[in-house]
């Protein structure tokens, strides 16, 4: 067993864990963060991405022991007050899910994209988000929700982002 | 799957890690990025006793721009060699094949070193790396060496490192002005393997080929250099139909694996195909 300390949405735990625990088996059992799901067997899916020290990683991908010390962002740590991240509103706006099981991933690898390009072409956004498979929409809302997401400038909330959107 | 149980360790030097290894035996394993490593112990495919884990030592991480070669440090991630000044400007052809592995998320976790230790015939640096001629610097408790691309891949998944060797990095020399790159890779979903890759890196002179350098992926139980094509290149103009002239024997000598994407004929014909592309457009020449 190894004792490991991780930063979880704002919160610290310190857990002891086997070194063959995978990070996403840490949030979903251990932490009871559910609103990460486990897609696949193979690292493929993406469903599991979460933040690692602020860049994207495949929760399965990763032993909670090599993230020992780390902040992790999930998707149920994007809401602030009760209100939605931009990117949420986004993907709600423009019907970017259906039975939703790849939205968090889809969610998290999106902010990631615009972390490191603010205003991503349409092909920029598909190739951001290609570690990431949806069953269900087809792609073509999601790809517009990005681009939504990315025109409203600035760490905004879902409230201001939703007032931008009015016509002046 | 949930993986086997195992022993983990984390030292705090590349000297500590070669001691670790040294002493945990036969089947310990280097862990780094883990982007290949964990989803086979999520198969069962791989039960190693002891996972030494490199992946946050300092010091075998920078990428150092030394004269005539750029030295990238084995923990260097994927996506910090995508993203690398020095990479980009002096040795492209890294750049050009690390930005078509897998996805931003497993780039930002996989190594350098980790991509060319695993050794996957279908993995697209190992060809670029034999394309170049890298040096490869192995560290073990027994001290250091050196090995060369041509030496380093050996067999399916296998390469010169013995148990207790770790990869410290790659010497990627550059080639000098004159030189254009290009990695060719055939896939048909995104996010994927190469079916057959082809890693290019032609000098060109007086409207003609001076010099070609070309290696396969996926086309063996190894990367594979394009030795025959490399030769017919030599001193052809480079137009298209020069260029696919030479490239026409470009599987010559290779035993592509036959799998759920492709028979071997095929694999024999994208090679063809994918060589001629790689070269014209390594040349900037209009195919
Ligand atoms: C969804 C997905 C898609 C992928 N697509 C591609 C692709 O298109 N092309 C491609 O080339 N790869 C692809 N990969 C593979 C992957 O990106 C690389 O093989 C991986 O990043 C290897 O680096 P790592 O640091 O993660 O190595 P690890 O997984 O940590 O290790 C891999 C192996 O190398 C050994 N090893 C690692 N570092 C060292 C070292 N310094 N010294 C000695 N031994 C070492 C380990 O013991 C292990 O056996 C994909 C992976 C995933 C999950
Ligand atoms: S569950 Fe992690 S990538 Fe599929
Ligand atoms: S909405 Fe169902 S998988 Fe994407």
């Amino acid at each position: 067993m190894a004792r490991i300390t991780v930063n979880v949405d704002g919160i610290r735990f310190e857990e002891e864990v086997e070194p063959r625990l995978l990070l996403v088996h840490l949030l979903r059992d251990r932490l009871g963060k559910t609103g990460t799901p486990i897609g696949c067997d193979t690292s493929n899916c993406g469903a599991c991405t979460v933040l690692l020290d602020g860049k994207s990683a495949k929760s399965c991908a990763v032993l909670a022991v090599q993230a020992d010390g780390c902040d992790i962002a999930t998707v149920e740590g994007l809401a602030a007050g009760g209100r939605r991240h931009p990117v949420q509103t986004a993907f709600h706006e423009e019907h970017a899910l259906q039975c939703g099981y790849c939205t968090p991933g889809m969610i998290m690898a999106a902010i990631d994209l615009l972390r490191t390009d603010p205003d991503p072409s349409d092909e920029a956004i598909r190739e951001g988000l290609e570690g990431n498979l949806c069953r269900c929409t087809g792609y073509q809302n999601i790809v517009r929700a990005v681009r939504r997401a990315a025109s409203i400038d600035g760490p905004v909330n879902g409230e201001q982002a939703a007032a931008r959107e009015v016509p002046a | 799957m949930i993986p086997p149980a195992f022993d983990y360790v984390r030292p705090a030097s590349l000297g500590q890690a070669c001691r670790a290894l040294a002493e945990a035996g036969e089947d310990a394993k280097v862990l780094s990025g883990g982007q290949s490593l964990i989803p086979l112990l999520r198969l069962r495919l791989s039960y190693p006793t002891v996972l030494v884990d490199i992946g946050r030592l300092p010091e075998p991480r920078a990428i150092r721009d030394e004269d005539d070669h750029v030295f990238i440090g084995a923990t260097a991630t994927l996506d910090e060699v995508v993203r690398s000044a020095v990479v980009n400007a002096e040795v492209p052809l890294v750049a050009l094949a690390a930005r078509t592995v897998a996805d931003p998320a497993v780039r930002h976790r996989g190594t350098f070193g980790g991509s060319l230790a695993h050794a996957d015939p279908a993995g697209d640096l190992p060809a670029v790396a034999l394309a170049l001629d890298c040096e490869f610097v192995i560290a073990s408790a027994r001290g250091e060496r050196t090995v060369p691309a041509a030496g380093f891949f050996q067999d399916y998944l296998e390469t010169a490192l013995a148990p207790d060797e770790i990869l410290v990095g790659v010497k990627v020399p550059k080639l000098g002005p004159g030189w254009g790159f290009h990695y060719e890779k055939f896939h048909r979903t995104a996010q994927a393997w190469a079916i057959v890759g082809v890693a290019a890196a032609v000098r060109r002179a007086d409207g003609g080929v001076a010099a070609a350098r070309v290696a396969l992926t996926n086309m063996g139980a190894t990367p594979l250099r394009a030795t025959a094509v490399e030769a017919a290149l030599r001193g052809v103009p480079a137009d298209a139909d020069a260029v696919a002239g030479a490239c026409a024997g470009a599987d010559a000598g290779t035993s592509p694996p036959a799998d759920l994407h492709a028979r071997p004929d095929y694999r024999r014909h994208l090679a063809r195909v994918l060589t001629r592309r790689a070269v014209l457009a390594a040349a900037r020449a209009r195919p």
